[in-house]
Formats: C-alpha cells, structure tokens, sequence
C-alpha cells in the first residue's frame, strides 16, 4: 500500500490508464480549437472589423471560472468529460484566434500579390500559400494552448473524478497521502514538457524552409514566430527591482 | 484618383517602362493590366480583345509577374517556385520542373541551388528566381513590378543586363515599372513617363526623352545631366582613332622617333600583344627599356564601335592625359582619341539627332 504509482481504486485506473485519460481530456479540445479557431481567425483577417469583437468575446470567455461553465453544462452533458472539454475548448480560443489571425497576417504582402498575380483563386490561395507559411506561428499558439490545457483538465475533479490525474490531488487529500498530489503535479508536468517537446518536432518537420533558428540563422530568417523568439523575460531589468528588495 | 484618363498604347515584343515619381500610379497601371485592380472606367485591350472576356485567373497566368522583393514563396524549394504557373495550369510534375529548370538556367541561376529555399539565397539570386518564375509558363507578356529596386546597384546592373539578354532571346511584351529614369533609359524602349494623378507626361523612346523633354516636369526627372546621358545613345564608331601615336613596349628607337610627332602630345604604350599598358611622353622613352611603372595610366578603355560616346567621353575625362583608348572586342588597342576629337563627334552627332536643342534654358 501507499507507493507512488499506487492509485486508489475509487479513480477506477492505473497510472498509465489516467494520463492516456488526461491527454485525451487535455488534446481534444485544443484540436477541436483549431478546428474553429481555422475558419474564424480566417474570417477575422477577412473582415477586420470583426476582430476586435471576435477577441473580446473570446477574453470574456476565458474569464468564466470553470466551475461556472461546469454548473450551466451538468444539465445537458451530465458529470462527463464532455462537460470538461467544453470549456477546454472555450478557452483554447482566447491564445489560438489571436495567434492564427496574427500567423496570416504576417504572411508578406508581396508574397500574397505574387500569389494572385500569378492566378491563384481565394481558396486556393489560402490552403496553398497562406496557411503553409502561417504553420510556425500557429504551431507557436498550440504550444501555448496545449500546455495551459493540460494543466487545466485537473479542475474535472470537480464534478466527480472527471479530471483524469487532478483527481490524484483529491485523493490525496481524502487518503491523507501527499504522495498522490506530488505525482499528479510531477506527472503533469512532465505531459506538458513532452507534448511541447512533440509539438517543436511537428514544426521543424513541417518547416524545413524555415532558418534554423539556433545556429544563428545563416541565412537570415525574415520571420521569426513571436511566441517563440520573445518568450524570455528580459532578465537583467528585474536586477534592479531585487536591490531595491533587499534594502 | 490613383490614374486618370491614361491612354496608352504598349508595343507588341518590346521593354514599356512606366516611369515616374512615388504615387504617380504606375503600379495601379500595371495592376490594371492583369486585373489586380479594375479600372472604374475604360477599357484594356490586349491585342484588341476587352481583358474582361476572359476569367481573371486565365488571364493571369497568361501574363508573367515580377515583383520588388521577388515575393517568392518561402515554403517551397526554388524548383518549386518556379513550377507554380506550370502546375496551376495543369503541367504534370515532371514537365513542371523540367521547364524550371530549363529556367534557371535561362535566368543564370546553378542548377545546385534547384532544392534550396528562398532564405538561402541572395537577394540577387532570389530575383532571378523571380524573373525564372514569370516565365515558366512562356507567358507572352511579362509584368515587371520595381522588380530590380530592392538590390544593391552591381547586382541590379547586372540584373538589367541579363533582362536585355533574355529579351533579345524571347521577345516579350513587357511593361516595366521603376521610379529610376536611368534604368528606364537604360532598358526601356518606349518610355512612358507619368505625373502625380496617373496622368501621362511623355511617352517616347529613351534617346527622344532625354533630347527632347515635352514639359518641364519630364525635363526636372530626367535629371540635370541628361546631356551626358543623352550620349548612350550615340554610337562610337564614328570616332576618328589615330593609330599613329602607339608604340609596343619593344618598339625600336626609330620607332618611336618616327611616332614622336604623329599628331599627340604623348605615346600609348602597348605590350607585344597590343594591350594598351599607358601614356608616356615621346622623349622619356628608351628604346628596348620602357619602364611600364613610369608610364601614366591610360584609364579604362571603351570598345570601339561597340559602346556608347558617353564611354569614350568618361575614358577621355578619366585619362590624364585627356585621350581616350580605344580597344577592340579582345582589349587590343585600336586606336587613341583626343577629348576634342570626341567633342567634335558629340556636336556632330546632336546636329544629325531629329530634334533640336531647345533654346530656351
């Protein structure tokens, strides 16, 4: 009794069987995100002014606490992961929309022109030329939205053991075995790193025309991902911040 | 009003610039040619068919496309780029990428560089590349957007040179857009030059242009020293070279004795296969041991016949001389010339050209 790996059996799954539950939780919203994030950053970039309000809606959105999402879908999905993925997918639009909308605008104006120029239909257009230039910067958004959604799947324990490994933090708590909750975090953790991890190898194999970004770029990207290249807090700005602390 | 009332009529298989300052509407123009932008009213003709009989994406691909920046797609390797009209109309792979690269060869490109990605290549080269990609699908009109601005001025030359090269091979009709009047003058045979509104200012040959302007306004962006530029467009071949004045760096005493006084102030020196080595003067010369480190420098040669009256001028200013050397296609010296010889031959040439002098000025 009490190892590590050992799950209570109320959660109804071994280690291994709760993160395959936790990644399903956790990746099938980000994809049904996409999904529509796709076809409604496309709108935004098409009829500007429609961003602003598409961006709003989808803050406020995000500003909605799980549980209140939770409460108002229990009537119609039932205490299911459905209930839980839901609001996953919700709030995977607030970082996919801007990213998506942001990745087809930075697509060159001169690169578009010549794309019409040359007798590429709208569609065409998109699927060809747009969308395949734009995949480093939504892959940057992905980054984003799959790490906070794996991270997130844990408040399904709310409504009955729905959260696949945040229902080990419950369990800690009720069996008294702090364990439980360290490997929930750990293992988490982990998920989060190794899905990041899996998602810079889908770029890189899908972008061989992208400047390696770490031997200095050779050549001279034009673009580098936003989400990728400014990620780091400028460090030596917080140096005076902590003398100040320390008087 | 980006172009108002511009009627202009493009001649079949020749360069057409669009010139003029910024905002003047000349990429409107162009664009309106393959329907990127659809003129409010007017028609466009193309060889006497309305452009809007046809779909505008047919239309498209029948017209090449040339842009500043070359606007190539990053995604996809060179060989790629220049497959994209090909592969819209239907080519299959194969022959696809045989016409690329039967192109990139046609355009100076190496054929190594066929899988590479844009990022990989100079701007220089990516223009090529650009140019390679108008002309895949042998499109009898070619649109040529500022397509040489965005390169430093040795690469934009001898991008130019290499257009006049593939013109002489294909002959395209191209409309070419620059706000440069001396790449306009330089590539152009017709040129069309346009004012702020769209509205046109002059439209003629290069040579008319410059001898010629029709307002005040062409005549300020032509620049102040058209006179000089003018001469481009005078051959040298109506120079009288002296070869009296030239002795080979063996030359015997009497030799040179019997050229001392052949009508220059000074002796070219040439080595024994009659490249020019440099000026001297008659009396400092020793027979059997010419110092060539003594001699003065003859400057660069221009190509007798072959280049321009403005080149024999500029070897002329540049020689210390005030003699110009004049050589022949393997850089032997074919004669020598005197600053007033080929002033002579500047007047001459402005009293035989069709229009005269203004003036006024």
């Amino acid at each position: 009794m009490s190892g590590f790996f050992d799950i209570p059996s109320d959660l109804q799954h071994s280690w291994w069987g709760l993160i395959g539950l936790h990644l399903r939780e956790a990746l099938l919203p980000v994809l049904a995100g996409l999904l529509l994030a796709l076809p409604l950053g496309q709108l935004c970039v098409r009829l500007r002014w429609l961003y602003a309000p598409v961006l709003w809606v989808t803050t406020v959105l995000y500003a909605i606490p799980s549980l209140a999402f939770f409460v108002v879908l229990i009537d119609y999905t039932g205490q299911t992961e459905l209930t839980v993925m839901i609001p996953l997918t919700v709030y995977s639009l607030v970082v996919l929309v801007p990213a998506i909308v942001d990745a087809v605008r930075s697509v060159p104006q001169e690169t578009l022109a010549a794309a019409t120029a040359m007798g590429f239909g709208p569609v065409r257009r998109y699927l060809q030329v747009q969308l395949p230039i734009a995949v480093p910067a939504i892959i940057a958004g992905l980054r984003v939205a799959t790490v906070s959604s794996i991270s997130l799947v844990s408040v399904g324990t709310l409504i009955g053991n729905q959260g696949a490994l945040g229902n080990l933090l419950h369990d800690a708590t009720i069996y008294n075995r702090p364990e439980l909750a360290w490997n929930a975090v750990i293992t988490m953790a982990v998920l989060a790193m190794l899905a990041d991890a899996a998602l810079v190898l889908v770029r890189v194999l899908l972008t061989p025309w992208m400047p390696s970004g770490g031997s200095g770029g050779a050549g001279g990207g034009r673009r580098t991902t936003p989400k990728t290249a400014g990620a780091r807090p400028p460090v030596p700005a917080a140096e005076p911040a902590l003398k100040d602390a320390a008087r | 009003m980006a172009v108002d009332r511009l009627s202009l009529e493009i001649p079949d298989r020749s360069i057409t610039v669009l010139v003029g300052p910024s905002g003047c509407g000349k990429t409107t123009t162009l664009r309106m040619i393959n329907r990127m932008v659809e003129p409010s009213e007017g028609t466009i003709l193309i060889d006497g068919v309305d452009s809007r009989r046809q779909p505008v994406n047919i239309l498209r691909r029948s017209m090449g496309y040339v842009i500043q920046n070359a606007g190539l797609f990053q995604h996809r390797t060179i060989i790629d780029n220049i497959a994209t009209v090909p592969r819209l109309l239907g080519w299959s792979k194969d022959k696809s990428r045989a016409r690329a690269r039967e192109l990139m060869e046609r355009v100076g490109l190496d054929a190594s560089l066929a899988k590479r990605y844009p990022y990989q290549l100079s701007g220089g080269q990516q223009q090529r590349v650009g140019v390679a990609r108008a002309l895949a699908a042998d499109p009898p009109v070619l649109l040529m957007d500022e397509p040489f601005s965005a390169v430093d001025p040795v690469v934009r030359k001898g991008l130019q040179d290499e257009l006049l090269r593939i013109q002489e091979e294909l002959g395209k009709t191209i409309v070419f857009v620059t706000h440069d009047i001396d790449e306009a003058v330089k590539i152009g045979t017709m040129v069309a030059v346009l004012r702020t509104g769209g509205r046109l200012a002059q439209f003629a040959p290069p040579a008319e242009l410059l001898s010629s302007p029709a307002d005040a306004f062409v005549e300020d962006f032509l620049g102040a020293d058209r006179g000089i530029r003018r001469l481009s467009f005078f051959s040298s071949a109506g120079l009288d070279l002296l070869t009296a004045p030239i002795v080979a760096v063996d030359a015997t005493a009497q030799q040179i004795a019997a050229r001392a006084d052949a009508g220059a102030p000074y002796l070219l020196v040439t080595d024994v296969d009659g490249k020019p080595l440099g000026w001297s003067e008659p009396d400092r010369l020793t027979a059997g041991r010419i110092d060539r480190g003594r001699l003065l420098s003859h400057g660069r040669p221009f190509v007798a016949g072959q280049e321009s009256l403005r080149a024999a001028l500029d070897c002329a200013v540049l020689s210390p001389t005030g003699w110009a050397v004049a050589v022949d296609g393997e850089g032997r010296a074919a004669g020598v010339v005197s600053q007033q010889a080929i002033g002579d031959a500047i007047r001459g040439a402005h009293e035989d050209s069709v229009s005269p002098p203004k003036a006024l000025r």
